[in-house]
Parts: structure tokens; C-alpha cells; sequence
């Protein structure tokens, strides 16, 4: 079954009521993505399908046939440091699902919206402060780099054009 | 994961007429569709059924229009989509509430309203809202089509009227006048499944009141309360209508709450409706 993961085109094949969680971890060897609960609650086991955010342990592999997945591993953004020098990690097991989850999130997120965003994510260990501030963090700097790369490009082709 | 999957067999449909053919030739197949109550129980070990149909791919399925007077939801339109809908945002804003209402995102990418309905828990929170919207589902077989009010399509505890051989394709919503009420009460205010919910149309001209309110996590299946409604359309005494609610409701103790607090807290709804809505 072909789909693109992580941007890449791949051909899997697993049994098609097995859960995308179990394909990601053992069939593809992609054990960034945990399971917490196995049963929705959690968000430990969090992905992106086509760009929205859900919970790989309630996904029959035969519904991602044709789809874009994007996990921890094909991830490289400015949450991921913030995580780590906010505070937002302790043991860990929930960092992954909780960025995958914040990358659907806008720059100028507030308070509020990342609290609802983020309610499918539930961690035990850091009290959510430490998290919050890592996703408010890690999406202004990506914002910042953004504004910037697309500062950088404008300015090089008025000078082409000259 | 306590079900063994290499025991399940998965039937893909091309198209509805193939969904219906394949419900034909194998009779008791389950359904599949945002897999967001079917993977849970799958996960625990409870699910009985060993063959599924797969309904994702089926994009008919997944329309929202307008036809009309009517507001046409497809079965597998997801929360997410009915979010974002602006015929339901216009139509019907109190099941965007409901909907936002759902799980976190990770659910409401992938639950459906049609999910909802078949699943048929007591506590499903788009089903009050179907109740005092007074919505019709649409059930079709390879032997056709039929509609049944939204009022008479539960029978009991997690039973309905549908057939074995019959999916639900959409629900519809006739016009709405008045002014539409929901709310949810739950041990956190996201994620979490109902203690009590509830959805209320609420029309007020000069031959009186117009009153509907559906109920859910109260008694088997969702229900109107058609005798509190009359109440206090009638005599405008919320302490009478409390009353009634408190006997048209059979609400028990279970994991989530007790009969006590939930008859305390519906009670409660009804006067924060009454008093916000329609003194
Ligand atoms: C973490 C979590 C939180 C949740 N929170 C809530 C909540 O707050 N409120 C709430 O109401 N629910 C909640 N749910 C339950 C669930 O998300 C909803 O009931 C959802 O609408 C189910 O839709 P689905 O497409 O995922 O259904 P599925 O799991 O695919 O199917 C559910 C049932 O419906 C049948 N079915 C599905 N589609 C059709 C169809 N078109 N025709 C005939 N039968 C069909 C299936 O055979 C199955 O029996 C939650 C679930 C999880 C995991
Ligand atoms: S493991 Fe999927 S939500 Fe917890
Ligand atoms: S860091 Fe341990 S659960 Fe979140």
C-alpha cells in the first residue's frame, strides 16, 4: 500500500486493520510515535494525516492508503529545542504527540487557543506550564524564521531586478 | 491491543451500491468509519464482530448542502468539517457547539456524526441536539432508501431502528426558528464524555411558546422532553417544569455520576435555559 511518509513516497504492506500506530513502530520502525493509552485519550500516539492531527492508535492502516503522514522523525522545527530548554519535557513520552499537535497551531497562538488545541494531549508530568510556554516559544521563533527567510527572498529578487 | 487482528477481515467498497451488495452477501458486517468508538472497544477486547466495511474512502458520504428547506449532513462528515461548515454555522450553530464540544482535535478530525448516531450511547453529545432540531436520518439498502425522524430512531439501550444491511448516508435538519441552546456538562471542560447534555430550540410569537429540548446521559437513549416542554410552554413555572423533567428522566449511577447529581444538574440546566432564554 503506497502512501507518503515524512515526505517520502513508501510501499508498505501490514495487515489492514492494524492500528497506524503499530504499522509506524514495527513495521517501519518508526518508534518516535508512542502509545499511551491505546484508547483516544492521550495523544502520546499523535500524527499528522494530510495536515490535521490524529490519534494513530485509532487508525486501520487501511485508511492512510494515499495519504500524507508526518511523524516525530520528519519533523525539524523550533518547537523541538524550546521543548527542551522550556521545560516542556520531563519523562518525555508525551513531547512528540504534544509537538505533532502544536504544529497545526498559528505563530501569535494564545493562551486559550493552545489550551483547547492541545486538550487531546494529556501529560503527567510537567504541569503543562512548562509546555505551554515551549509551544508559545517554539512557534514565534518559527514565525520569526519564516518572516525573515521570506524578508530574504523579496530583497534578493528586487536586487535581481536591478 | 487485546483483539488479534490477524483474526479480522476488512471489505473495501468502490462505491455505496458495492457497500450495500458486499452488506448483502455478508450479513452482521460492521461498518467502519472515523474509527474513533470501534478502535477503543477494538483495543479492549470487547468488539464481537470479525468482519468490517470500510466506509472512509466513500467522499458522498462526507457532503454538507443545503437542499432547499433542508440542511443535508452526510453520515461521514467529521466534526471538524461541521466546525468549519458555514451552512451548519448558519443552519444549525448549536451542533457546532456540540461539535467543538467532542473529544480534543485529534477526535474531531476523525468522528462523525453518522458514528454518532449509529453508535447510539446515551451520552453522544451531537444527539440532543438532533432531538430538538427535530432531524430526519436517511437509511438506505440495495433495496432503497428510507427516512425515519431523528424522534423515533432509537428503540433502547444502544438500539435502533436500522437493519443489519442499512448504513446511514446523511441526517437532515429541517429550518430552524428561534433560538438555539447547548450545553455540556463533564468532569473537565474538554475531552471529557457527558453527565448531562443538552440542546434546546426555543420560539417565542404571539400564539405562545414554541418550546423543544433534547436530553442525553439521562436515561437509555437520548430523549425530548415533551412534558416539561408542554409545562412550561403553557404556565411559565420553571419549578413545576423541574419537576416534570425530574420525572420524565431516569437517569442512573454509573462511572461517570450519580443519578442524584445528574437530576440536581439537569433541573439546573433547564432554569439557566429558561432564565437566559425565555423570561
Ligand atoms: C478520546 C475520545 C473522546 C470522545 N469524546 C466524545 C464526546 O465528548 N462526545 C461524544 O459524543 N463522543 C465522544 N467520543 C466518541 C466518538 O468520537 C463519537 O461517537 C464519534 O462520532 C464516532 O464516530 P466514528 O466515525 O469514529 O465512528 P466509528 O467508530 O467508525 O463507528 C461507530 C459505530 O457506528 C457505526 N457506523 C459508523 N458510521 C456508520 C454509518 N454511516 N452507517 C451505519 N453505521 C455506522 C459503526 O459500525 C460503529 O458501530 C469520544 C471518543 C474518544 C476516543
Ligand atoms: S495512545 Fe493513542 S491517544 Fe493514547
Ligand atoms: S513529560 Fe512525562 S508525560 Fe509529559
Amino acid at each position: 500500500m503506497q502512501f507518503i511518509l515524512n515526505g517520502k513516497k513508501v510501499n508498505a504492506q501490514a495487515h489492514p486493520m492494524k492500528r497506524l500506530l503499530d504499522v509506524l513502530r514495527e513495521d517501519l520502525g518508526l518508534t518516535g510515535t508512542k502509545e499511551g493509552c491505546g484508547e483516544g485519550e492521550c495523544g502520546a500516539c499523535t500524527v499528522l494525516i494530510n495536515g490535521k492531527a490524529v490519534c494513530s492508535c485509532l487508525i486501520p492502516f487501511a485508511q492512510v492508503k494515499g495519504t500524507k503522514i508526518k511523524t516525530i522523525e520528519g519533523i525539524h522545527h523550533p518547537l523541538q529545542e524550546a521543548f527542551a530548554r522550556e521545560g516542556g519535557a520531563q519523562c518525555g513520552i508525551c513531547t512528540p504527540g504534544f509537538i505533532m499537535s502544536a504544529l497545526t497551531l498559528p505563530a501569535n497562538v494564545s493562551l486559550k487557543q493552545m489550551q483547547i488545541s492541545l486538550s487531546g494531549n494529556l501529560c503527567r508530568c510537567t504541569g503543562y506550564m512548562g509546555i505551554y510556554r515551549a509551544v508559545k516559544k517554539g512557534l514565534s521563533t518559527a514565525g520569526k524564521k519564516k518572516l525573515l527567510r521570506r524578508k530574504i527572498s523579496t530583497a534578493r529578487k528586487r536586487a535581481l531586478k536591478k | 491491543m487485546r483483539t488479534a487482528i490477524s483474526t479480522l477481515k476488512l471489505l473495501e467498497p468502490n462505491s455505496l451500491n458495492q457497500a450495500f451488495k458486499i452488506m448483502e452477501s455478508h450479513p452482521g458486517i460492521t461498518p467502519m468509519a472515523g474509527c474513533t468508538d470501534l478502535y477503543v472497544s477494538l483495543n479492549f477486547g470487547t468488539l464481537r464482530s470479525t468482519q468490517f466495511l470500510n466506509l472512509w474512502g466513500l467522499s458522498d458520504l462526507k457532503k454538507i448542502r443545503i437542499q432547499g428547506d433542508l440542511l443535508s449532513i452526510g453520515s461521514l462528515a467529521t466534526y471538524t468539517q461541521i466546525i468549519h461548515s458555514t451552512p451548519v454555522k448558519k443552519w444549525i450553530p448549536m451542533l457546532v457547539q456540540a461539535a467543538h464540544s467532542i473529544g480534543g482535535m485529534q477526535i474531531q478530525n476523525r468522528g462523525t456524526i453518522g458514528g454518532n448516531i449509529a453508535n447510539g450511547s446515551p451520552a453522544g453529545d451531537t444527539l440532543p441536539v438532533l432531538a430538538a432540531a427535530e432531524a430526519v436520518v436517511i437509511l438506505a439498502s440495495s433495496r432503497g432508501t428510507r427516512r425515519v425522524p431523528f424522534n423515533s430512531f432509537y428503540t433502547g439501550y444502544r438500539k435502533t431502528v436500522m437493519q443489519q444491511n442499512e448504513l446511514i448516508l446523511s441526517v437532515e435538519i429541517p429550518k430552524l426558528k428561534g433560538k438555539q441552546w447547548f450545553r455540556k456538562v463533564g468532569t473537565r471542560s474538554a475531552q471529557a464524555i457527558s453527565k448531562i447534555v443538552m440542546a434546546a430550540v426555543s420560539r417565542k410569537n404571539a400564539s405562545g411558546k414554541n418550546l423543544r429540548i433534547g436530553i442525553g446521559s439521562v436515561a437509555p437513549t437520548v430523549i425530548r422532553l415533551y412534558k416539561t416542554e408542554e409545562i412550561l410552554a403553557q404556565t411559565g413555572d420553571i419549578a413545576e417544569a423541574q419537576k416534570t423533567l425530574c420525572s420524565e428522566i431516569q437517569p442512573i449511577d454509573d462511572l461517570r455520576s450519580t443519578a442524584y447529581y445528574r437530576k440536581t444538574v439537569a433541573a439546573n440546566l433547564l432554569a439557566e435555559w429558561w432564565e437566559k432564554h425565555l423570561v
